[in-house]
């Protein structure tokens, strides 16, 4: 009866596809005897090798015409069988020869030790042709072989080929019934288990199952020996380790959930199992709805889009690319309802700083993050619930606890009023900024920084896709971003300032403050947004003096950046090309002008005491200067003077001069400062090398081009 | 107006107790409008931002309205009667996606089974019938804001009886092991707005073992993509309740005002309890309160330091520095775990509409 059961099953199923016969029969073998890549070259040679005189051939013959049931005690058999098992082993078998001993151990003409001896020793070198699986089907279905064979050792090998091959359509009530009878008989034996859950994702309706968390859905790779044996084989021939073995493909399927959070909260893994009972209805209604479950490749993805369902549990999505490529194509906003009420109730429930009863599940609170955050990365937009997420939990965030995770968090807060959001989002990062390390210091300024990275993109893309669409909408829309972003910049401004204050003017800090500036200083023509802003003294003042090459490098680069920008903003505006009536305003060219004329004042003509004309600059009055003593203050700070530059100066004198007289950096003058300036560019120095080109006209007056109000 | 000091060391469960200290402090009150012109823009983050209600971030609302005429609909009273003077566990429950009124028969179905195979550790067919327990489903029409479409929902799990007569003459009635009802009775700008792809139902009122209670949950949560939290109640709330509900009157009442505090720090639990006779209690409430149907925050602060100040002058004890935990009066019992029970009927509407304002604002 039961061998009855299974061959029917078997022998139902496979008609289904008729139209992908060939398609089935090469899954069905890739699938029950591993994957295999074909090598028919390899094989034809080394058949080449044993044909003469196989001792395996002569078994086989000797096997296919034994009389039945010969007893086993026959030495002949005895020693046949244990070449075959020798050679088997060794060096693996053809197709021809697995066809032909399979045959004979499935007719069922040996004793069943027999018969096991060969099935075990069936290992391919290449494939197995599909006729192989049809008579082996065959043979099934007639019920020669012995019934321990088919009940207990094909029963998860059969589970696992219909799990491949049944399709909604198939899953009928006499089916279910069949199976929890057969369940009944043989207990819940894992394979079954998952075939039943198989079919409850098809039909929902129609199996409810004991368990809501299955916890072994996955097919064991139970015939481990008989693998070995294989990879053994292959390593022997082509010499390929065992690990790049692929898996078969049914592991891949049945992923346990990896791990449970909270008794409360199922891991949003995709479940095999979700009882999608809401949905049932309308799938009465849609035969053809895709089961996410079965959804794997991207391809499977694109054929099946339009009758894909989601699952019925949003947080399923956020570990799935594919799905997460779906809800990017979907203009649902649906879907992003039900991810903000999850996520935002997940965030409130399982927040370790939040909830002190959480606090022994910061690792897991972790992984969480980070799987939401690499969503928002591959979907390129923040989650609203995360934004509310950090307003509600940064004033009781330690800046410790999921550090990096929460920081990242802040780089992806949508786009919206800067002045709405500053008292959640700056006033607890603020008191967490002064009174942490410098390096939580710099890593909030890179966030920061990639804050308004994400911005600006994002105001650029969306530039782009609606030209000319509703002029007047973006107009409003325009000055309100334009407004956030600057209130973003000088936020950022005011926590440099005070930051290179408490940190003594670090060069590491320093660094981030400048990667800031260097974004900044480039929104008007990389990101197309009507605003220049300067950055503050208490930036730029340390930033110029700076004992660093680096810094005094990135300074000159971003000046220059400045310039173009300033430049190709005033050009648009006496074009009259800009979108908007934009008008830079004056203060924001003067300040510009300002800073120039010390740059210039500090890099080239030494005169930056007297010419200082920023309030917050280093200008100096004669008399106090004089009080100073300092001989030749008039030369006192040029590309040769400067505190990060002398070094330079001193080892170019040294290549100048003959090596044993002490280098003279006063020595540089007239045609040597040209070379000494060659000598700099040649050092890496390329935002120096910008700046001076562009805003030190040489020929005429040491001066520079401003761009005038 | 007489006090008894009620020093008792209780087994407490240090972890709850203290649980609720940090979190967040929010009704809800008034919505502020985002007012931004660019925020309305849906390219940037879709969907949500109209939802998006600001008074989270701000503190306990400074008043809040109070109904004066229970919108409880007349001859209902066995309906009511099953409310009452029970224990219920509170949860707080974010919308239902895609639950339909029209389909609960589908869903008592589906979860008699799925609570059946649980039970009894199998896999379970479709139409199979005599199951060991039912769930039922029903709308529970009483329990709704009049004028609002979202009617509670009551679910019901019965078990049939083990024992089954020979002769079958009389169907036995099964029994009630379980029960559990949704229900949203507040008028909520945000239970208007959401979108028809949502049910919102976020107060959830337990009574029944913990077992049924998960399975339900899981069920729930699966079908319906709604998330679950017990919800806690923080001191702030529960001196509103207890101001408000000092202020009810009554024909006589049953029961004494109690306010119970736990006192933190302390090698061992303590539990400070802090008795009132009600109408002494009305009579201090109804000379704070002034405006009927309006509740303002300093009247409840004044009310509560008053409270705390007589304590003093008997015992020396500042009140303030403990922790309220568990607020019983004649309208209703509420400790801060979230449990709670309702008293008077007349009331029930009323305290409904408080911890539906208070499931919302977890939620939101």
């Amino acid at each position: 009866m039961k061998r009855g059961v299974i061959a029917k099953k078997q022998k139902q199923n496979l008609p289904v596809a008729c139209s992908k016969q060939t398609d089935i029969s090469t899954l069905a073998t890739n699938v029950s005897q591993s994957t295999q890549e074909q090598k028919d070259h390899k094989v034809s040679s080394n058949e080449e090798t044993g044909h003469s005189h196989d001792p395996l051939e002569e078994a086989v013959n000797f096997l296919r015409k034994i009389k039945d049931r010969t007893s086993l005690k026959n030495e002949v058999l005895q020693k046949h069988l244990s070449s075959v098992e020798k050679i088997a082993q060794e060096r693996g078998l053809t197709p021809e020869e697995i066809d032909a001993l399979l045959n004979i151990a499935l007719s069922g003409k040996f004793a069943e030790v027999i018969n096991t001896r060969l099935l075990k020793n069936l290992i391919p070198i290449s494939a197995i042709t599909e006729d192989s699986v049809v008579s082996a089907v065959s043979w099934l279905c007639v019920g020669k072989c012995s019934r321990s064979t088919q009940d207990e050792k094909l029963c998860p090998f059969v589970c696992h080929v219909l799990c491949l091959l049944t399709r909604r359509e198939n899953v009928k009530h006499f089916r279910v019934r069949r199976l929890l009878d057969l369940r009944a008989k043989m207990g819940s034996e894992a394979p079954l288990q998952a075939l039943l859950l198989m079919y409850k994702s098809f039909a929902p309706a129609m199996v409810t199952p004991d368990l809501f968390q299955s916890t072994k859905i996955r097919f064991k790779n139970s015939e481990n020996l008989w693998k070995t044996a294989i990879s053994n084989i292959r390593q022997r021939i082509y010499g390929i380790s065992s690990t790049s073995l692929p898996v078969l493909a049914g592991s891949v399927l049945f992923q346990p959930p990896k791990k449970k959070w909270s008794a409360k909260l199922t891991m949003p893994m995709c479940n095999t199992n979700s009882a999608c009972s809401a949905e049932s209805a309308k799938a009465k209604c849609h035969p053809e709805f895709f089961p996410v479950q079965h959804l794997q490749t991207f391809p499977q993805l694109l054929q099946n889009i339009h009758c894909l369902e989601l699952p019925t549990q949003i947080g399923s999505v956020l570990g799935n690319r594919l799905l997460l490529h779906y809800i990017n194509c979907v203009r649902d906003d649906v879907v992003y309802q039900r991810m903000y009420f999850w996520l935002g109730q997940t965030f409130r429930e399982e927040c370790p700083w939040i909830k002190i009863e959480n606090q022994q599940c910061e690792l897991e609170f972790k992984d969480f993050l980070g799987k939401v955050l690499e969503a928002e990365c591959f979907l390129q937009e923040g989650f609203s619930s995360c934004e509310e997420f950090l307003y509600r939990s940064l004033p009781f965030w330690d800046g410790c606890c999921c550090r990096s995770q929460v920081l990242q968090l802040i780089t992806w807060i949508p786009l919206s009023t800067f002045s709405e959001m500053k008292p959640y989002l700056c006033k607890p990062l603020t008191q967490l900024f002064f009174t942490s390390s410098l390096y939580f210091k710099c890593s909030v300024l890179e966030s920061l920084r990639e804050l308004l990275l994400n911005w600006l993109n994002w105001h650029f893309l969306q530039a782009d896709m609606t030209t000319d669409l509703n002029a007047d909408v973006l107009d409003t829309t325009l000055s309100g971003l334009v407004s956030s972003v600057a209130e973003l910049i000088h936020f950022v401004g005011w926590l440099s300032t005070l930051a290179l204050h408490l940190e003594n003017n670090s060069a590491f800090l320093m660094h981030f403050i400048l990667e800031f500036y260097e974004i900044v200083c480039d929104t008007y023509q990389k990101y197309n947004l009507p605003l220049v802003v300067m950055p503050p003294a208490g930036v730029f003042y340390p930033a110029l003096l700076s004992m660093d090459s680096v810094t005094v490098d990135h300074l000159c680069h971003i000046m220059f950046r400045y310039r173009t920008n300033l430049i190709a903003a005033k050009q648009n505006q006496q074009a009259k090309k800009t979108l908007l009536q934009f008008k830079f305003s004056n203060q924001t060219c003067q300040e510009y002008n300002q800073y120039i004329t010390s740059m210039v004042g500090c890099l080239w003509t030494s005169n930056v005491f007297q010419k200082d004309f920023h309030p917050q600059g280093i200008y100096m009055e004669p008399e106090v200067l004089e009080k100073t003593m300092v001989q030749e203050y008039r030369k006192a700070l040029n590309i040769v003077y400067h505190p990060a530059l002398t070094g330079y100066a001193v080892l170019f004198m040294q290549q100048a001069q003959s090596e044993d007289k002490i280098p003279d950096i006063k020595l540089i003058q007239g045609k040597r400062w040209d070379w000494y300036l060659e000598y700099l560019y040649s050092q890496e120095l390329q935002g120096l090398k910008l700046f001076i080109e562009s805003s030190i006209k040489r020929v005429s007056q040491p001066s520079q081009t401003k761009p005038n109000n | 107006m007489s006090s008894r000091l009620l020093l008792k060391a209780r087994h407490h469960r240090r972890d709850a107790s203290t649980s609720n200290s940090r979190r967040m402090k929010t009704v809800g009150g008034v919505t502020a409008d985002c007012g931004v012109n660019f925020t309305n823009t849906t390219y940037l983050s879709r969907g949500v931002l109209s939802l998006r209600k600001r008074k989270l971030f701000g503190q306990t609302p400074a008043k809040i309205m109070i109904s004066q005429n229970p919108d409880l609909q007349e001859n209902a009273d066995h309906q009511i009667q099953f409310i009452l003077s029970k224990q219920w566990t509170l949860y707080s429950v974010t919308p239902l996606y895609k639950f339909s009124y029209g389909r609960l028969q589908e869903y008592s179905k589906q979860l008699s089974c799925v609570i059946t195979a649980q039970k009894e550790k199998r896999f379970m067919l479709e139409d199979e019938t005599d199951l060991m327990f039912k769930a039922k489903f029903s709308s529970f029409s009483i329990l709704k804001t009049i004028g609002k479409k979202q009617a509670a929902v009551l679910t019901e799990i019965i078990q049939r009886p083990q024992m089954v007569d020979e002769d079958e003459e009389e169907e036995q009635e099964g029994k009630v092991v379980w029960m559990g009802c949704f229900c949203c009775t507040c008028a909520s700008d945000f239970v208007e707005t959401v979108t028809e792809d949502f049910t919102c139902l976020p107060l959830f009122l337990v009574n029944g073992p913990k077992g049924f209670s998960n399975i339900v949950e899981t069920w729930f949560q699966q079908t319906f993509d709604c998330y679950f939290s017990p919800l806690h109640i923080s001191p702030i709330h529960l001196a509103w309740m207890a101001a408000i509900w000092s202020g009810c009157s009554m024909d006589h009442y049953k029961l004494a005002t109690e306010l119970t505090f736990s006192v933190p720090c302390l090698p061992y639990p303590l539990d400070i309890s802090y008795a009132i006779h009600p109408e002494d209690a009305k009579a201090l409430w109804d000379s704070i309160h002034s405006i009927q149907g309006e509740v303002k925050q300093e009247e409840v602060q004044l009310f509560m330091d008053s409270l705390y100040k007589h304590f003093h002058r008997h015992f020396k004890i500042y009140l303030s520095a403990a922790r309220l935990v568990k607020v019983s009066t004649s309208v209703a019992f509420v400790h801060s775990l979230g449990k709670m029970k309702i008293h008077h009927a007349q009331y029930l509407m009323g305290v409904l509409s408080l911890l539906t304002e208070l499931a919302l604002s977890k939620i939101l």
